[in-house]
C-alpha cells in the first residue's frame, strides 16, 4: 500500500514535469507561438534575473504590504462590527438591510469612487481592499457571535460574569472558528484586490509588473509575475490554515 | 413591519442628510454630487438605453464564461472524481494554478484574445471553474457505489452512464458549486471591464468617473448593486429538484 502511494506521488511529479517539458519543446520548436507561450525555461530565467537584481523583492514587498494593511483593516472592522451586529438584535434590524444591499456590489466597482476621493494612491488601494475584504469577516462574525449557545449565556448569567468576562471567556472562543474561516477568505480577496488596484492605478507591485510586461510584449516576464503571485497566494493560505489549526487546537484534543 | 421601518431608517437618513447638506452648501465636494441629480442621471441612462446595453454586455460575458466553466468543470470533475488514480496524478498540477488569482490572468488573456467578449469570458471561466470543479469531484466521489456497480452490470456506455447515473446523482452537490460560481461571474466580469475591457457596466462606470460625470457614476453604482442584489435573491429562490429515487437510495 505504501509502495503504491510512492508510485502515485512519482506519477504526479512525472505528469507535471511532462507538461512543462512538452511546453518547452513545443515552444522551442515554434509549434505553439513563443510570443504567447514562451518556454518555461525563459520565464524561470527571467524570474531568476529579477530576484538577482532585487526588483522581484521590491514588488513582492509592495504587493504584500498593500494586501496585509488592507486585510488588517478589513478584519478589525469586520470583527468589531460583526460582533456588535451579531450580539444585538436591534443593531441587526437597523443595519442588516443596508448591508445586504451594499454587499453584492463588486469590490472593484468602488475603485472609481475611491479614485475620486483619494486619487491614484496607496490609501485608495487600501480603502478598496478593506471594502472588498470586509464582507466574509463581517458575515462570519455576525453568524459566529449570533449563534452562541443559549445555555452558555444562561451559565454566564448564573455565574454572574461581567460583560467583559463573558466576551473573553465565552463569546470570543465560541465565535472563533467562524471568524477565522471568514478571515481566511478575506485574505484571498485582499490579494486579488491588491493586484486589481495595482493594475488600475499603476501602483508599484506585481500587478503592475504583469500589466507592463503585457503592454511591451515581454511575455516571459508576464509568466514570471504569474508564478510569483501563485507562490504568494499559496504561502499565505498555507500560513493561515496552519494558524487556524493551531488556534483551534482545543476543539479536537485527540487529533 | 417594525423591522422594515428600522431597516429603511439608515438609508433614508443618509440620503436625506446628503441631499440637504449639498443643497445648503454644507457639503461642497465635487466628488459627491447629490441624490436628486443621481436619480435623474440614472433615469436618463435607463431611458436612452445605454445602461441596459452595458448590462447586457456584462451579462453576455459573464454567461459565456459561466457556461464554459460549467462544461469544463463538470467534465473534468467527473473524470477526476471517478478515478482516484487519475486524481492523484493530475490533481497536484491543477492545484498549482489555484492560488493564482483570476485577475492576474487579465494581461495574458488580453495578449491572447485582444479586447472584447472572448478575453473577458476566459477570465470569468477561470474564476468560475474552481468551485464547479471541486464541487463535482466531491459529488461524483460521494455517489453510492452500488449505482456504479449497476451501471457496470447493465454494460452502459460512458455517455449513458454519465447521463443516466452520474449527473442525476451528483446534481444537487454540483449545483452548490454552480451557485458559488454565479456569484463570481458578475464580479469578475465587472472587474475585467474596469481594468481593461472597453465594454459593459464596469467600463461605463470608469468612463463616467474619468469624464467627471459623478452623478452618472453613482447612478451606475446603484444600478450594479441592484442587479447584484436581484441575482442573489433569485439564486436563493431557485431549487433544483432531486430525483426522488436517488434520494431514497442513499443510506
Amino acid at each position: 500500500m505504501k509502495q503504491r502511494a510512492v508510485l502515485l506521488n512519482l506519477g504526479a511529479l512525472a505528469f507535471a514535469a511532462g507538461i512543462l517539458a512538452s511546453w518547452q519543446i513545443l515552444s522551442d520548436a515554434r509549434v505553439i507561438s513563443p510570443i504567447f507561450f514562451p518556454p518555461p525555461s525563459r520565464a524561470l530565467s527571467e524570474l531568476w534575473a529579477r530576484f538577482a537584481d532585487g526588483s522581484a523583492w521590491t514588488s513582492i514587498q509592495a504587493t504584500s504590504t498593500r494586501m496585509f494593511v488592507g486585510w488588517c483593516c478589513a478584519s478589525l472592522l469586520g470583527i468589531v462590527l460583526g460582533a456588535a451586529i451579531g450580539s444585538s438584535r436591534l443593531a441587526r434590524d437597523y443595519l442588516e438591510p443596508t448591508l445586504e444591499f451594499v454587499r453584492p456590489l463588486p469590490a472593484s466597482a468602488i475603485i472609481p469612487i475611491a479614485i475620486l476621493f483619494l486619487g491614484l494612491s496607496n490609501s485608495m488601494s487600501v480603502a478598496v481592499i478593506s471594502f472588498g475584504a470586509i464582507w466574509p469577516v463581517l458575515l462570519s462574525s455576525v453568524y459566529g457571535f449570533g449563534s452562541i449557545n443559549n445555555r452558555l449565556q444562561e451559565i454566564s448569567a448564573v455565574l454572574g460574569l461581567t460583560r467583559r468576562e463573558f466576551l473573553r471567556k465565552i463569546a470570543i472562543p465560541s465565535a472563533m472558528p467562524d471568524v477565522l474561516a471568514g478571515v481566511r477568505v478575506s485574505l484571498a480577496i485582499s490579494l486579488i484586490l491588491a493586484v486589481v488596484t495595482e493594475m488600475q492605478a499603476s501602483l508599484p507591485g506585481i500587478g503592475r509588473d504583469i500589466f507592463l510586461a503585457q503592454r511591451s510584449f515581454r511575455s516571459p516576464d508576464l509568466y514570471a509575475g504569474l508564478i510569483l503571485l501563485g507562490v504568494i497566494g499559496f504561502i499565505v493560505n498555507f500560513a493561515l490554515a496552519a494558524f487556524e489549526k493551531h488556534a483551534l487546537r482545543w476543539r479536537n484534543p485527540y487529533s | 413591519m417594525q423591522r422594515f421601518v428600522r431597516g429603511a431608517m439608515l438609508p433614508v437618513l443618509i440620503v436625506l442628510l446628503w441631499e440637504v447638506s449639498s443643497r445648503t452648501g454644507l457639503l461642497q465636494f465635487e466628488s459627491l454630487s447629490r441624490p436628486s441629480d443621481i436619480l435623474a442621471a440614472g433615469l436618463g441612462g435607463l431611458a436612452d438605453g445605454s445602461t441596459l446595453l452595458a448590462t447586457w454586455q456584462t451579462f453576455e460575458a459573464a454567461l459565456f464564461g459561466l457556461l464554459l466553466a460549467i462544461l469544463v468543470g463538470i467534465l473534468a470533475g467527473t473524470i477526476l472524481g471517478l478515478s482516484a488514480t487519475t486524481e492523484r496524478i493530475v490533481g497536484p498540477t491543477i492545484e498549482a494554478f489555484r492560488p493564482i488569482p483570476a485577475v492576474a490572468f487579465i494581461p495574458l488573456s488580453l495578449l491572447l484574445f485582444g479586447f472584447g467578449l472572448p478575453m473577458e469570458g476566459m477570465i470569468v471561466t477561470y474564476a468560475c471553474v474552481w468551485p464547479i470543479l471541486l464541487g463535482t469531484i466531491h459529488a461524483v466521489r460521494g455517489i453510492e457505489p452500488r449505482l456504479n456497480e449497476v451501471a457496470r452490470v447493465l454494460e452502459l456506455s460512458f455517455a449513458a452512464r454519465m447521463w443516466k447515473i452520474i449527473l442525476p446523482a451528483a446534481l444537487a452537490r454540483i449545483n452548490v458549486g454552480i451557485r458559488v460560481a454565479v456569484g463570481f461571474a458578475l464580479v469578475v466580469a465587472v472587474t475585467v471591464e474596469i481594468i481593461v475591457n472597453p465594454r459593459g457596466l464596469g467600463y461605463s462606470l470608469i468612463l463616467a468617473q474619468q469624464s467627471l460625470r459623478v452623478d452618472l457614476m453613482y447612478a451606475q453604482l446603484l444600478w450594479l448593486s441592484f442587479v447584484g442584489y436581484a441575482i442573489n435573491a433569485a439564486l436563493r429562490n431557485v431549487k433544483v429538484s432531486q430525483p426522488a429515487l436517488l434520494v431514497g437510495a442513499r443510506p
